[in-house]
């Protein structure tokens, strides 16, 4: 547990020590939500109804736009190869950097996300399952975010790749995160929602360690 | 006491056979140098030993098991340090090297590692700022900040002036009579009294048989 908190300290100094990373995913959250007013007219009942899918969307883009550098930092410079001869099981450490990951880019996108509601006239009666549910929801997306990550390790422009290996996955994690906050808009129960999505989150704890680890077992080989 | 050996080892990195046929024992307080033209394989058999790499054929044994059934257990006793640093450019030298530490256990003081290496001036200074000589110093002091029985050190010197391989030999020296164990891989002069030396010129590959289309 020790080496665990040594991980997520870690990684959250070197985070905050070049904070334009996490800045960057939150500005670009916001500046793309803002864009959609533009391109879609200003019809404000129209923008009220595609509101949270459009949070969902940017948020997922978002967090697309941070994973690369989630190991590639780690990997160049050797960190990698002393972490796994560390006596912290590799699992751990991945989630370990994993939850410092979504300290520094998921809640900040949460943090947000109330900005881009009220851009969009949204019924704020739905605020509250939006950051529920994107609660719920970030995790998912870097834990996800982090196999896509692992995997393309040591992959000439890997980066390019990430996109293409992780949004197909993402797609359950938005329809539910969607599904509950429209739920509840319409004046519905966002809870199946919501504990669909909190299922996604427990299965993708036990399945990233696990597969994260191998990736980058392989990448090192 | 424990015997770190390898049996009849076969390395093959990228579907071409490195060498082949590869034994060494190394008892407690023993040195391997290894030697061997670029390409010969030094590297990779210093990864078979850390465990980052699976050999095709034979086997790496520590006290007559198999390091791969305890990869965790064996990784706990041995420091391994390859061609990357792992220096953090934000932290400080100090903060690089106490993380290291800390993750193996030993939080207590890395004054004496950092004094050893003749980082102490240096130890608030960001790793961006450290030269290369100054990032190798450092990495070589996660050695002394963390006690392991196994040191695998491929090419320490690189980058080092005349007074920096004094102090390694010596830190090796001193890991030694404590009953450590160190295997180096070097091109340059490093004073290692009484080495086994381990010739890779010497453990070419069987040639590759004839294609048969």
């Amino acid at each position: 547990m020790k080496g665990f908190l040594l991980i997520v300290g870690r990684d959250l100094r070197l985070a905050l020590r070049q904070s334009a990373d996490a800045w960057l995913a939150v500005l670009f959250f916001v500046l793309t939500g803002a864009l959609f007013p533009f391109g879609i007219g200003p019809d404000a009942s129209l923008l009220k109804v595609i509101a949270p899918g459009i949070i969902w969307v940017v948020a997922l883009l978002a967090v697309l736009l941070s994973l690369e550098r989630l190991f590639l930092a780690d990997y160049e410079d050797g960190s990698l190869e002393q972490l796994l001869l560390s006596p912290l099981p590799l699992e751990l450490a991945i989630l370990g950097k994993v939850l410092a990951h979504w300290l520094t880019t998921g809640l900040p996108l949460i943090a947000a996300a109330p900005v881009l509601a009220v851009l969009f006239n949204m019924d704020m009666a739905g605020l509250g399952t939006l950051l529920l549910a994107m609660l719920l929801g970030t995790p998912v997306l870097s834990l996800i975010g982090a196999i896509g990550a692992a995997l393309t390790l040591g992959a000439r422009r890997g980066g390019v790749l990430i996109p293409l290996l992780v949004l197909p996955l993402y797609i359950p994690a938005l329809i539910f995160g969607v599904g509950a906050t429209d739920s509840a808009l319409a004046g519905l129960s966002a809870r199946p929602d919501l504990l669909l999505l909190g299922a996604v989150l427990l299965v993708m704890l036990v399945v990233t360690p696990l597969a994260g680890a191998a990736a980058l077992r392989q990448a090192l080989e | 006491m424990a015997l770190f050996e390898a049996r009849d080892l076969d390395c093959r990195r990228g579907g071409r056979d490195v060498f082949a046929g590869l034994s060494f024992s190394l008892a407690a307080g023993g040195a391997l140098l290894l030697t061997g033209a670029n390409g010969t394989g030094k590297s990779s058999l210093l990864r078979l030993m850390a465990g980052l790499l699976q050999p095709v054929g034979g086997a790496i044994l520590w006290d007559d098991e198999s390091i791969a059934e305890e990869p965790a257990a064996h990784a706990g006793r041995l420091h391994y340090l390859g061609h990357l640093e792992a220096v953090k450019p934000v932290l400080s030298a100090a903060e690089n090297l106490r993380f290291w530490a800390a993750l193996r256990g030993h939080s207590a003081d890395i004054g004496a590692a950092l004094e050893h290496f003749s980082l102490a001036a240096l130890a608030e200074v960001p790793g961006r700022l450290l030269s290369a000589g100054q990032r190798r110093r450092l990495a070589l002091a996660r050695l002394l900040a963390s006690p392991a029985e196994l040191w695998l050190l491929d090419e320490p010197s690189v980058g080092l002036d005349h007074a920096s391989v004094g102090k390694l030999a010596e830190a090796i020296a001193q890991h030694r009579a404590g009953g450590g164990r160190v295997v180096v891989a070097t091109h340059t002069a490093l004073d290692l009294p009484d080495a086994q030396p381990l010739a890779l010129d010497d453990l070419p590959p069987p040639p590759l048989p004839e294609l048969i289309w």
